[in-house]
C-alpha cells in the first residue's frame, strides 16, 4: 500500500479550487423538480381525497355535520399540498457545485446547508424513479464515511447533467487518489 | 487499488501459510460449547427438578424429567459438533474466508487489506482450555465483522501476526520469517500509557456505584415466582408479614425503628457499593493501555480477558466524560472516537478512570491536543440561550396552567400547591437553561474542532479537521428566525454537532474546516 504514493503535481494547486467560496451563489433545480414533487403529492392525495368522499356520504345521513366539512378540509389540504408545497421546496432547494466541493440546500423549516468536499465521497448514485423518468430529471447521491450525513441526496436535476456532475466528481476522486 | 494488486502479486511469492485446506477451529472448542450451554441448562433444570421433586413424585421424574433433558442435552451437542464440523476457515494468499453452516452453507472472505486488525478476547471458560475468540475487524457497522471462535492461543497468535504482515504489505520476507514462528514473541516493544491498580479500581468501582443488582434480585424473584409455589406479588402476604414485623418493631420502640431505617438505608448503599466494585473489577482488572508501533494497545478483563489493538491512524477523534460526583473528584473517562466496534460499544475506552495529567499523554500520543489556555472558546448565540429556557420551561408553565385549572373546580384548596411546583420547575430549568449556556463552548484551531457542554458533568468533544467527511448548517424555523444554527460534523464512526452557533460564526467555522478538508483526498487520510 506504500506504492500509492501521491503523483506530485495532484495537490499542486489547491489554492485555484479553494478560490470558490463555498457559500457562494445557488443554482435552482430544475423545473421539472417541481411538477414530479406535484405528481408525488396528487398521488397521495387521492386516496384521502377518496376516503373524504365516503366518509362525507356516510355523516351525511347522519345529519352530524354540515355537508362538505369533512371533504372541504380534505380537499384544502389537498390542494395547498399539490401547489402551494411543492413551488416552495422548489424554491429552498438549491446546490451549488465548486471545483472541489458540492453544496446543497434544502428546507422550508428545517432547513440545512450541507458541504460535501469530493474527497471525501465513497461512491456516487444517480437514481431515476418511474416519475423522475417521465420528467427526464434524476437524483444524485453523494455517500460520504461519516456518521451524520451518510448520504447527502440531490433530487430534481436534469438526467444528462446529473450523469455529467457524477463524471465530473468521479475524475476529481481519481485525479485525488493516484 | 491496482498499485495494491501489484504489491500481492509479490507477496504470491511468499510460502502459503495454510492455503488450500480449511481449517477447523479447535477440537477443545466443543467442549466449551458443550459445557456453555449445560451450564445455561443448570439453573432452569434445577428449579424446574425442584419443583418437581417437591410434588415428592419420584416416579414422574425418572419416567419423563430425565429422558426429556437428556434428549435436550443430546440434541443441544449434536448441533454443537455438527456446527464445528461444518466450520472451516481458509488463510488465503489474498483474504481470510469462513464457510459455515450446518444445512444453508455461507462463505464470508475477508481480503487482508480490509482487515484493520485482529483482536483477541478470552472469555473464562474457553481461556480454562487455552482457547482464545479472533476478531476480524472491518470497521464493517452492526457486527458485521469475521470472528473465530475457537482457536488455540497460539493459533491465534500467528493469525494476528499473519495478518498484521499481509495487510502491511511489508515484502517477503517478514512473512517468512513468521512462517514457521510461533509468533507470540514477536509482539513490538510497548510503551505503557495507562494503567490501573488494585487502589484505583477500587476508586473507580466505587464511583460506579449501581443498583442493578435490585434489578437482577427483583427480575430472580419473577423467575423464581413462576416456579416456585411462592406468590411473591401477592399483595395479601406483604402485608401480612408487615404487619407482623410492624408488630414486633413497634414494640421496639422509636429507637429500633430509627435503627432499622438506618440499616435498610446501609444495606442499600453497601449493595450498590458491592456491586459497582464487582463490576468494575471484573471488567477492568489488569487494565493496561499501551503505545506498541501498531498503535495503542489494550487489555483488561478478569474473567473474560480483551486484547485490542487500535492503529492510531484509525482514531478519528477523542471523548472526554465524566459522572456528576466524581467530576468533583477530577476523574475523567476518555474514549477514541473509531470505525472500529469494541465489544458492541462504538468508542474505544482507553482511560476508563483517570485525572486529566493522566488523559493528557494519551490524547498527545493520539495526535491531538487538550485545549490550552489560548483557546479562542466560542459561546452559543445569546438568542439561543433566550430561546431554550423559554422552551425548557415551557413544559412546566403548560403543566401549571393546566394544574391550576384542574384544581381550581373541585380541590381548589390544592390550586396553589399544584400551580406553585410546576412553576418552581420551570424556573430551575430557565436556571439550567442559562448555566448550560454558560458551560457550552466550542473551539476550532489549526488541526481540531473542540466542543465542551454539560452542567454537572462536562463533556468534551474533540475532532481531527482533516479527519471530517462533511459539513452542514442546519436550521430549524425559531433558529431560522433567530439567527442561530446547529453546525453538523461527518465523523466516521461518531457524532459531531455543535448547538446555538451563531450563523455567521458557523459558516465561517465551516469554511475553515472545509479549507482543510478539500486539501487532502481520503485516500491519503491513512497516511496523513
Amino acid at each position: 500500500m506504500e506504492t500509492t504514493t501521491p503523483v506530485e503535481g495532484a495537490h499542486s494547486q489547491p489554492g485555484v479550487a479553494s478560490d470558490v467560496d463555498p457559500d457562494g451563489e445557488l443554482t435552482k433545480v430544475h423545473p421539472n423538480y417541481k411538477s414530479a414533487l406535484r405528481v408525488q403529492a396528487i398521488i397521495i392525495a387521492v386516496p384521502f381525497l377518496v376516503g373524504s368522499l365516503i366518509a362525507e356520504a356516510a355523516l351525511a345521513e347522519n345529519g352530524v355535520l354540515p355537508s362538505g366539512v369533512v371533504a372541504g378540509t380534505v380537499l384544502l389540504l389537498a390542494v395547498l399540498l399539490v401547489f402551494r408545497v411543492p413551488s416552495r421546496r422548489f424554491m429552498a432547494r438549491g446546490y451549488n457545485i465548486a471545483t472541489d466541493r458540492l453544496r446543497v440546500v434544502r428546507g422550508i423549516w428545517w432547513h440545512s446547508d450541507t458541504v460535501v468536499p469530493f474527497g471525501r465521497v465513497q461512491h456516487i448514485d444517480v437514481d431515476q424513479g418511474p416519475i423522475e423518468r417521465f420528467f427526464d430529471i434524476a437524483t444524485l447521491t453523494l455517500h460520504t464515511a461519516g456518521n451524520h450525513n451518510a448520504s447527502v441526496n440531490l433530487p430534481g436535476l436534469q438526467k444528462d447533467l446529473a450523469n455529467e456532475m457524477r463524471e465530473e466528481i468521479r475524475a476529481h476522486i481519481k485525479r485525488e487518489s493516484l | 487499488m491496482s498499485p495494491t494488486l501489484e504489491t500481492d502479486a509479490s507477496a504470491a511469492s511468499v510460502p502459503p501459510v495454510g492455503r488450500g485446506e480449511g481449517l477447523r477451529t479447535h477440537p477443545k472448542s466443543f467442549i466449551v460449547r458443550g459445557l456453555s450451554i449445560l451450564s445455561q441448562l443448570v439453573i432452569p433444570l434445577g428449579i424446574a427438578s425442584f419443583t418437581i421433586l417437591d410434588d415428592g413424585n419420584i416416579g414422574d421424574l425418572v419416567m419423563f424429567a430425565v429422558p426429556a433433558v437428556t434428549a435436550i442435552i443430546g440434541i443441544n451437542f449434536i448441533f454443537a459438533y455438527l456446527g464445528w464440523k461444518r466450520l472451516t476457515y481458509t488463510v488465503g494468499d489474498q483474504d481470510i474466508r469462513v464457510e459455515s453452516g450446518i444445512l444453508s452453507r455461507s462463505a464470508r472472505s475477508v481480503p487482508y487489506e480490509r482487515i484493520q486488525d485482529v483482536s483477541l478476547e478470552e472469555p473464562l471458560l474457553p481461556r480454562l482450555f487455552g482457547l482464545v475468540i479472533v476478531k476480524f475487524e472491518t470497521g464493517a457497522g452492526g457486527g458485521e465483522d469475521l470472528s473465530l471462535a475457537y482457536l488455540a492461543n497460539e493459533e491465534g497468535e500467528r493469525l494476528r501476526q499473519l495478518v498484521r504482515t499481509r495487510r502491511d504489505g511489508q515484502g517477503a520476507e517478514a512473512a517468512g520469517r513468521l512462517d514457521g514462528a510461533v509468533a507470540a514473541s514477536d509482539e513490538p516493544e510497548a510503551e505503557t500509557l495507562f494503567g490501573m491498580d488494585g487502589r484505583r479500581l477500587f476508586t473507580f468501582g466505587v464511583f460506579e456505584f449501581s443498583l442493578a443488582a435490585f434489578a437482577v434480585l427483583a427480575g430472580l424473584f419473577q423467575y423464581v415466582d413462576t416456579f416456585v409455589d411462592f406468590e411473591i406479588w401477592d399483595p395479601e402476604l406483604w402485608e401480612r408479614w408487615l404487619s407482623e414485623q410492624g408488630a414486633f418493631l413497634a414494640s421496639l420502640g422509636a429507637y429500633a425503628q430509627i435503627f432499622s431505617v438506618v440499616a435498610g438505608l446501609l444495606t442499600f448503599f453497601v449493595v450498590g457499593s458491592v456491586t459497582g466494585l464487582a463490576r468494575t473489577f471484573s471488567r477492568e482488572w489488569g487494565f493496561l493501555l499501551e503505545r506498541t508501533a501498531r498503535g495503542f494497545r489494550r487489555r483488561r478483563g478478569l474473567f473474560t480477558k480483551t486484547d485490542v489493538v487500535m492503529p492510531v491512524h484509525r482514531v478519528q477523534g477523542i471523548k472526554i466524560g465524566t459522572g456528576w460526583l466524581r467530576y468533583r473528584f477530577g476523574w475523567h473517562n476518555l474514549r477514541f472516537v473509531s470505525l472500529a466496534q469494541d465489544s458492541g460499544a462504538a468508542n474505544h475506552v482507553v482511560a476508563p478512570f483517570a485525572q486529566m495529567d493522566e488523559i493528557e499523554p494519551i490524547v498527545a500520543e493520539a495526535g491531538f491536543h487538550l485545549p490550552g489556555e489560548d483557546a479562542d472558546w466560542h459561546r452559543a448565540s445569546r438568542k439561543y440561550r433566550t430561546d431554550s429556557a423559554i422552551l425548557d420551561s415551557l413544559f412546566f408553565i403548560v403543566a401549571a396552567i393546566a394544574a391550576g385549572i384542574g384544581t381550581s373546580f373541585h380541590l381548589s384548596e390544592w390550586t396553589p400547591l399544584a400551580v406553585t411546583i410546576p412553576l418552581v420547575l420551570a424556573g430551575l430549568s430557565v436556571l439550567a437553561a442559562f448555566y448550560s449556556w454558560h458551560i457550552q463552548r466550542h473551539a476550532i484551531d489549526a488541526g481540531q474542532v473542540m466542543s465542551t457542554k454539560g452542567i454537572f458533568a462536562p463533556k468534551s468533544q474533540i475532532a481531527t479537521r482533516l479527519k471530517l467527511h462533511s459539513v452542514e448548517i442546519s436550521q430549524g424555523p425559531i433558529a431560522r428566525r433567530r439567527g442561530y444554527a446547529t453546525l453538523h460534523l461527518g465523523q466516521a464512526g461518531g457524532e459531531f454537532h455543535i448547538s446555538g452557533v451563531p450563523i455567521d460564526r458557523a459558516r465561517s467555522v465551516r469554511r475553515e474546516v472545509l479549507e482543510t478538508i478539500a486539501a487532502t483526498d481520503f485516500s491519503q487520510l491513512e497516511h496523513a
